[in-house]
């Protein structure tokens, strides 16, 4: 099966999962307990208004019809009005997407950066105290909330130290141009670095013990071995040979992390007010604001599939083997 | 020699046959024991997780008796005192005893780390099991529930699924069970694919063994290991994804559990206010309680050896 193929059926077989998910996540609001406008209509509302406002959310219509007005939102993204605001529901999301995928994409690029290298030298270092140790401490990290080490950091880089902002994204008060002005700009920088070291603490390590793991088994191959007898210095056959074909699964690992990390997102972003989908779609369910709360949901889900369709993808080039079937 | 003696010699020898037969099956015994506890004494990680997990537990069944005080026992006028004599590890705003919460907080995060494992062992393994051996449309379609349970972002579907229906740890339990058997139903697949081309399976086949006999007497004994490895990751997962839930507030309101102390510290100001001894000590238990099945598994996997994976 040729490429071309291999990404056409993979790009149906996502489209096709994305739809039984977002049909999942209809029922299952549905089929809740409990009113889903309880929340917006108090006591003092009579029938008619009540009535009026279950037709503004289209709460009146027949289940089959609700369903499909869903369902064509997922390619339209009129995902309707939030039930507390009254803003439509994509204008929210549109701003917050860039702030997850900002703070996210730091936040494993830097994991991957530290992870990797540190997974090779642990590898290296097979068998000695610095590797027990250093595996270890890779396991420590992985047990640590990322909310703890969140509060943690902000207890110590925040009050105790008064080097890096508390959380939000941005000073308030200040506005800029454009998304990108406000990205690149100083102070939204002194923001992003606390939450993504807190989320990159907690992620290296899965980049670190594949990378370890990995590591070991390319070392004990041939090819190794022959270039060793080459005479080519222990540097670069580790680096040249083995890294280079230990990275493999490491890559395919990328997209569990970066769909991991999407999800992750509703814990860190509650931990620094920063706004993004994640808080938002945590800030929604409380307040049984559904409509916010199920396209959140939706982007999130959109945004792991994605991920895991570029694993497909990234695996099949890295490994000429792969033939796509 | 006549064949009196004969005979007799050769009952002598049986016995004495018999004897070592049964002692070197005592050995073997005894020596398979040995080979499977082994992997302590090469694996100290894997002890030292043993260990801190017995004590964990041993806190949680005698939480009553070590605490010194009830975990929800407020005294308003003590409040957010640091450690002392009185209050080993202090007090919160409400003036509740922090090192008795901590105590009672075990009890949740075991509970719901062991269920969940269980459960995501049972249908991670039948799952993978059947899926394995029957192939063609069944594995498809199995294969196909795996996918979908990827696609889904994990926490997020969790606070849903609280949020909508009632915030215990039950719901906790189930809806960590719905997404976390994923990763253990396609490790056990890819085993089995294995397996049930081997030449046991295939002569228990051959004389006429049932389907059902072969899955859970031939092949499941041989991917035991990989659940119980998977079952102790899942541990780590679900005590780390409850504290998560409970922390951002979706828990069950009346427990006393230790992402719950981490959520009333950050409410409560206690970042601010200096109170570290409330705001540490919660996330120290859920490492060491996480950090245990961890290193369990991790012990363990040095004699599999499978790849290791985020769930």
């Amino acid at each position: 099966m040729g490429l071309k193929e291999f990404v056409t059926r993979r790009i149906i077989q996502i489209v096709v999962l994305y739809f039984a998910i977002a049909t999942m996540l209809f029922f299952l609001f549905r089929a809740a307990p409990g009113d889903p406008l309880a929340a917006y209509i108090g006591t003092g509302f009579t029938q008619e208004q009540a009535a009026q406002i279950r037709a503004t959310f289209g709460l009146d219509q027949p289940i089959h019809v609700q369903y499909w007005k869903y369902m064509t939102s997922l390619v339209t993204f009129n995902f309707g009005l939030s039930y507390i605001t009254g803003d439509p529901v994509w204008g929210i999301i549109q701003d917050r997407i860039w702030n997850t995928l900002v703070l996210m994409g730091t936040s494993v690029i830097l994991a991957y950066l530290i992870g990797v290298p540190f997974g090779a030298y642990l590898a290296w270092n097979r068998g000695t105290k610095r590797e027990r140790f250093g595996v270890v401490f890779a396991l420590i990290s992985r047990s640590a909330p990322v909310f703890w080490t969140g509060l943690l950091g902000i207890w110590i880089f925040s009050f105790k130290l008064g080097w890096l902002p508390a959380g939000s994204m941005s000073q308030p008060g200040v506005t800029y141009s454009s998304k990108l002005a406000q990205f690149t700009s100083p102070s939204f920088l002194r923001h992003l670095i606390l939450p993504a070291l807190v989320q990159a603490f907690y992620f290296y390590s899965l980049p670190a013990l594949l990378m370890r793991n990995s590591m070991l088994e390319v070392m004990n191959e041939d090819f190794v071995d022959f270039a060793e007898l080459k005479g080519i210095s222990d540097f670069s056959v580790m680096l040249k040979h083995a890294a280079r074909n230990a990275l493999l699964p490491i890559v395919t690992a990328f997209a569990v992390a970066a769909g991991f990390a999407v999800g992750g997102s509703v814990v860190l972003e509650t931990v620094f007010a920063w706004p993004g989908l994640g808080r938002e779609m945590v800030r929604a369910v409380i307040a049984n604001d559904y409509p916010v709360a199920q396209a959140t949901f939706l982007i999130l889900a959109g945004l792991v599939l994605v991920a895991n369709f570029l694993a497909d993808l990234a695996y099949g080039y890295l490994d000429p083997r792969i033939t796509y079937d | 020699m006549s064949d009196q003696n004969k005979t007799a010699l050769d009952s002598e020898s049986n016995v004495d046959a018999l004897d070592t037969e049964l002692s070197t099956w005592r050995e073997r015994q005894a020596d398979a024991w040995r080979r499977r506890l082994a992997f302590l004494k090469r694996e100290p990680m894997g002890l030292a997780g043993i260990l801190i997990l017995l004590a964990i537990v041993l806190v949680a069944i005698f939480a009553p008796v070590i605490a010194p005080y009830e975990p929800t026992e407020t005294d308003y006028g003590n409040s957010l005192a640091p450690p002392s004599a009185e209050h080993p590890l202090g007090t919160d705003s409400a003036g509740r005893d922090i090192f008795s919460q901590l105590v009672f907080g075990a009890r949740p995060a075991l509970q719901i780390g062991l269920l969940s494992a269980i459960s995501v062992a049972f249908v991670g393994m039948n799952v993978g099991l059947v899926a394995g051996y029957y192939g063609g449309y069944v594995d498809d379609a199995l294969m196909r529930l795996v996918d979908f349970a990827y696609g889904i972002p994990f926490t997020p579907f969790i606070i849903v699924l609280v949020a909508l229906w009632e915030p215990s740890k039950w719901t906790i339990v189930g809806a960590i069970a719905l997404l976390l058997w994923r990763q253990t139903a396609r490790v056990v697949r890819s085993h089995v694919l294995n397996l049930k081309e081997k030449p046991f399976v295939k002569s228990a086949r051959t004389v006429g063994a049932s389907d059902r006999r072969i899955i859970y007497r031939h092949i499941a004994p041989n991917v035991l290991p990989l659940v119980f490895l998977y079952g102790s990751f899942a541990i780590a997962w679900a005590i780390l994804t409850e504290a998560a839930i409970s922390y951002l507030g979706f828990g069950d309101p009346t427990a006393v559990t230790w992402g719950q102390m981490l959520q009333s510290a950050q409410q409560s100001q206690a970042l601010a206010r200096d109170a570290w001894w409330w705001f540490t000590m919660p996330g120290i238990a859920i490492m060491l309680t996480v950090i245990s099945a961890f290193l369990i598994g991790r012990g363990y996997e040095e004699q599999l050896n499978p790849e290791l994976q985020e769930p």
